[in-house]
């Protein structure tokens, strides 16, 4: 066990450490300078460069954004979006609410996902069964960003129209964080609601005709015993594997879904960072993402090493 | 002996896509206190389809649409869904195929006996835990109490087989269905397993249905044996009887098809064809195509049920007084004269 | 039911086998492999919707520019923003160029126009233009895939046929890559190529090759081991063909599958990048282009973004279906459980 946590550690610090030469390497290649501004002089320019180590050989620059990013987590400033900002402040700011809206999403759509697969597992074949896949295959292909511009159109802009009363808030505002997150939260969970119904619909149907699963019932248990304490269960560990996936397609959703509805995160600052090259931020939020995502990932694998008896517990003791 | 279970012209359907397959077209046979009965067949004769109704547990498309099955005086197949749960493990209990499928990976074996003993009594955690321990010796596990905490995978086939059996046992039921126990195990284990269940049925005065394709399992367990074709039950009788008088050509053909290991220089013997279709029963009598000794009204009537003694029937229109005289296959008659010999021997020894 | 007193006569005990002839076993007729594959598909009223669907949008995409005289960039100012409106159907009151009851056509004296999908803030005809984006969106998809198709089955034919240590690496290798959100790269890399039909599509590849080439490296292997046994036992060359045909459609099958995965995959990636803002620069137009168009004025002229986000919903819905189809039919496990 601690073999599997170990090997998992290793390769995700390698993943980051090539993660970080990737984005140097991309931030040589990125057009433009990064002092673009008219205003300055050559001389001005040359004096930044010198500051910012830009004259330097091209290794001991890659040294040196190493050692700043490890040690004081410090990306450099931005140029463009708010001059001389200091990047690391303005992530600082923004990321808590993404990763709020994020997990929320994840939290309401994985509870959602395993109601709906376990109605639609439990009753195979049966009207509730093919809505749910029906349900599933729309949410998987439809993206997120349209269920978004739906939710905003018909319960954000109509709804409030004819109601008169903005029961559904268009944009986020950071004095009603609930209830200003209710949209942008549902498109964003529309995916995992999808994904995880489906997912899970599979494995509960497996397991239920498992034989196990007939011993228990040939036991005398009740029910609702087989179904929760035997089926269920068994099927949720397998769903542990899809994080991964999801938070994926979270990251990706929320650069939209922040986007559309005003939330001031850190996919929408990616956003406009593209929009105005500024260089510094974008890889600074690039690698936030990568960081995050490579957490999920090590967690997500250690979750399932501890929730799995077969890996959990070794074989052996015969 | 105290009659338990009495099954009587039980007829089972499943509703599939290509339409209703007609498994169980009319079974009967009782089962007495501690004695073993065993049904043999071939795969696809209903051997399990007719057990499982008799717990419960059929499939969501299976249908029983006629005949009953009284344990104990009160009809299972009429009971409600709450009184087949208490019946199921407290009154009969019932173990399968396959150990490594049979447990729930993810919990102890321990916490899965346990379960079953809190489920019909009333006892706290300790004395389930207790009593599952109890139950691990029982049925021959070493260090019980070390491998109450195990999970299924750190044990090896026969040991989870050992488990199922002492998850069946543990709230001391009358009748034990046993569905091909041994099948997926080696054969030394096999014989182990056996071994154990034929010890504990003495124990605890257990009545046990055995289901099995081999033979050889039925000659050592079983008491009465209840060869089942096509979904009906072809003969039935003692175990004597079965093998040493057989009347019905599907028991001939299973007994000569058994390789006879110190005869090597005779053909194989095999029963040519394959069982019907049950989408769609046969008119007649179902073995009659596979069967040399068909007769015309084999093609068209289904035979009854004959009185051999009053312990052995077989369904075949053989023994009808209009039938021909008919012997079965000479290379079974020899082997039976070897097998009577064999038994004579051993008993003197 | 059936043993009603029979009637007997006196054949009725005459033995039916005279001979020693005996029934011969009825060797049921078998179906090909491909001809099972293709009733499964059939079967499944999802994927039959989907290739429905996909026929219908590629027949649209082809011809459906050159059903009206605008091109995708001609601009007439005096016809800005127009909702859709058909001949025929107006009457019905969908299509029928009015905004809030408004009928903005007559209101601007355009009595005999007539654009079906309506016009965007430029004046260019959406029909067009949704049908020309079509048409980008999927030649940019399908490039991707393929060129997915040849990376990840160069890979996975290669880590797995060589295998040892070089399998190990290769592995290894994409141990590490997979751990990169896709998302990040992508991004990266069109930024730094600029955007255009051809650098996106390369991003896109990123996205797909990895788990063409595990898919590909699995059945390998599976393939290897028969291989070996094959030569331990010197068989003839028939049961090799045997392998080949039973083996091969079987890693082409599943490369179909993640192909037909993938394409609503890299769909959706186009128009996700166009909505950031690196999509193709007008007037070229895809689906992801005029969503984006549409979306800025999603609020007075929503008609501009619905055709886009229709046609990109039910492709990607269609392309879900075909390949869940195709999977479930390819599978031999019975689904029906």
């Amino acid at each position: 066990m601690i073999k599997y946590i170990g090997r998992r550690l290793l390769i995700s610090a390698v993943t980051l450490f090539v993660i970080m030469t990737i984005l140097f390497l991309l931030l040589q290649f990125l057009p433009g300078s990064p002092f673009n501004d008219e205003k300055l002089s050559d001389m001005q320019i040359e004096l930044l460069n010198e500051k910012y180590g830009l004259n330097e050989p091209k290794s001991t620059q890659y040294a040196l954004f190493l050692k700043n990013i490890i040690t004081k987590g410090d990306f450099g400033v931005s140029y463009t979006i708010e001059k001389n900002a200091e990047v690391s402040t303005m992530i600082q700011a923004r990321f808590p609410i993404s990763i709020r809206l994020g997990l929320q999403a994840l939290a309401f759509g994985s509870i959602i996902g395993v109601v709906l697969a376990s109605i639609a597992a439990l009753k195979r074949n049966s009207i509730w069964d093919t809505a749910t896949t029906i349900f599933a295959v729309i949410g998987i292909s439809i993206p997120s960003y349209v269920f978004a511009l739906g939710l905003v159109y018909f319960l954000g802009y109509k709804l409030t129209k004819a109601t008169g009363m903005a029961i559904f808030p268009l944009t986020y505002d950071i004095y009603d964080p609930v209830r200003s997150s209710i949209l942008p939260t549902v498109a964003l969970a529309m995916f995992v609601i999808a994904t995880v119904a489906r997912f899970m619909r599979t494995e509960l149907v497996e397991v239920l005709g498992s034989d196990y699963i007939l011993l228990a019932e040939a036991k005398g248990l009740s029910a609702s015993k087989v179904i929760f304490r035997h089926s269920i269960r068994n099927a949720l560990i397998p769903v542990v594997t899809i994080l991964g996936p999801l938070t994926v397609s979270l990251m990706t959703g929320s650069l939209v879904i922040e986007r559309v509805f005003g939330i001031p995160g850190i996919g929408d600052l990616l956003v406009t960072a593209i929009s105005v090259n500024d260089l510094n931020v974008i890889i600074a939020v690039a690698f936030f993402y990568s960081l995050f995502y490579i957490a999920m990932q090590l967690f997500i694998d250690i979750l399932y090493g501890i929730i799995d008896p077969r890996i959990r517990v070794a074989k052996g003791g015969k | 002996m105290e009659k338990l279970l009495e099954v009587k012209d039980l007829e089972i359907a499943f509703d599939t896509h290509n339409g209703s397959v007609h498994a169980i077209r009319g079974v009967s046979f009782d089962l007495y206190q501690g004695e073993t009965l065993a049904i043999v067949g071939e795969s696809g004769s209903g051997k399990s389809v007719t057990t499982k109704a008799l717990m419960g547990i059929l499939a969501k498309n299976g249908n029983v649409i006629n005949g009953e099955a009284n344990y104990m005086g009160k009809d299972i197949l009429k009971m409600s869904k709450k009184e087949i749960v208490n019946l199921r493990g407290k009154e009969m209990a019932m173990i399968f195929q396959d150990p490594m499928t049979s447990l729930n990976p993810t919990m102890t074996v321990g916490f899965q006996i346990k379960e079953a003993v809190i489920e019909h009594n009333e006892v706290t955690k300790k004395q389930a835990k207790a009593r599952a321990i109890e139950l691990l010796e029982l049925v021959g596990i070493d260090s019980p109490r070390a491998r109450y905490k195990q999970y299924p995978h750190q044990l090896s086939g026969g040991m989870r087989q050992r488990v199922v059996i002492a998850i069946a046992l543990a709230c001391n039921p009358k009748v034990l269905i046993a569905d091909e126990p041994t099948t997926a195990l080696d054969v030394t284990i096999q014989a182990q397993i056996l071994e154990l269940i034929k010890s504990l049925q003495k124990k605890i005065n257990l009545a046990i249905i055995f289901i099995t394709h081999d033979l050889g399992v039925v000659a050592n367990i079983a008491d009465r044996v209840a060869v089942m074709y096509a979904g009906k039950i072809a003969e039935y009788g003692t175990a004597d009887e079965i093998f040493y008088t057989p009347v019905h050509p599907y028991t001939w053909g299973l007994l000569a098809s058994v390789p006879d290991m110190s005869n090597t220089d005779v053909e194989l013997y095999s029963i040519p064809g394959a069982p019907p279709n049950l989408l769609y029963p046969p008119k007649g009598d179902a073995f009659a195509e596979r069967s040399e000794y068909a007769m015309n009204i084999d093609l068209e009537y289904q035979p009854p049920m004959y009185k051999v003694s009053d312990t052995h029937y077989a369904a075949t229109w053989l023994l009808h007084e209009q039938a021909p005289e008919t012997f079965m296959p000479k290379v079974l008659e020899k082997r039976i004269e070897l097998m009577k010999k064999e038994a004579e021997e051993y008993a003197k020894a | 039911m059936d043993n009603l007193k029979p009637q007997l006569n006196e054949s009725s005990f005459e033995r039916v086998f005279q001979t020693d002839e005996f029934k011969t076993d009825v060797v049921y007729k078998s179906i090909s492999f491909w001809k099972e594959v293709r009733l499964r598909f059939q079967a499944n009223k999802g994927a039959v919707i989907g290739i429905i669907f996909i026929a219908f949008i590629l027949f649209m995409a082809i011809f459906g520019p050159y059903m009206n005289a605008q091109t995708y960039k001609s601009k007439v100012d005096e016809h800005i923003n127009l909702p859709g409106r058909i001949p025929g159907i107006e009457k019905i009151g969908i299509f029928d160029g009015e905004i809030d009851g408004v009928n903005v056509y007559e209101k601007r004296g355009l009595d005999d126009v007539y654009y079906w999908f309506g016009t965007d803030n430029l004046g260019r005809d959406l029909w067009t233009r949704t049908w020309v984006g079509t048409r980008v969106s999927l030649y940019i998809a399908l490039l991707a895939v393929v060129i997915d198709m040849f990376i990840g089955m160069g890979y996975g034919l290669v880590s797995g046929y060589i295998g040892g240590t070089t399998d190990t690496i290769m592995q290894r290798f994409i141990e590490i890559l997979s751990g990169i959100p896709n998302l990040v790269i992508v991004t990266l890399f069109v930024i730094i190529l600029n955007p255009g039909i051809l650098s996106i599509s390369l991003a896109l590849v990123i996205t797909g090759w990895i788990g063409m080439s595990r898919v590909v490296r699995s059945q390998v292997l599976k393939m290897k081991e028969l291989d070996f046994v094959l030569v331990s036992k010197t068989m003839g060359a028939k049961t090799n063909t045997l392998i080949l045909q039973e083996l091969l459609p079987n890693i082409f099958g599943q490369v179909i599958i993640m192909s037909m995965f993938s394409i609503p995959n890299a769909i959706f990636y186009e128009s996700f990048l166009a909505f950031i803002g690196l999509g193709l620069q007008p007037p070229l137009a895809s689906l992801g282009v005029l969503i984006n168009d549409g979306y800025k004025s999603i609020l007075v002229y929503p008609h501009i973004i619905v055709a886009p986000v229709v046609v990109l919903a039910l492709l990607m819905l269609s392309f879900n279906l075909v390949a869940d189809g195709l999977r479930d039919a390819l599978d031999p496990k019975m689904k029906q459980q």
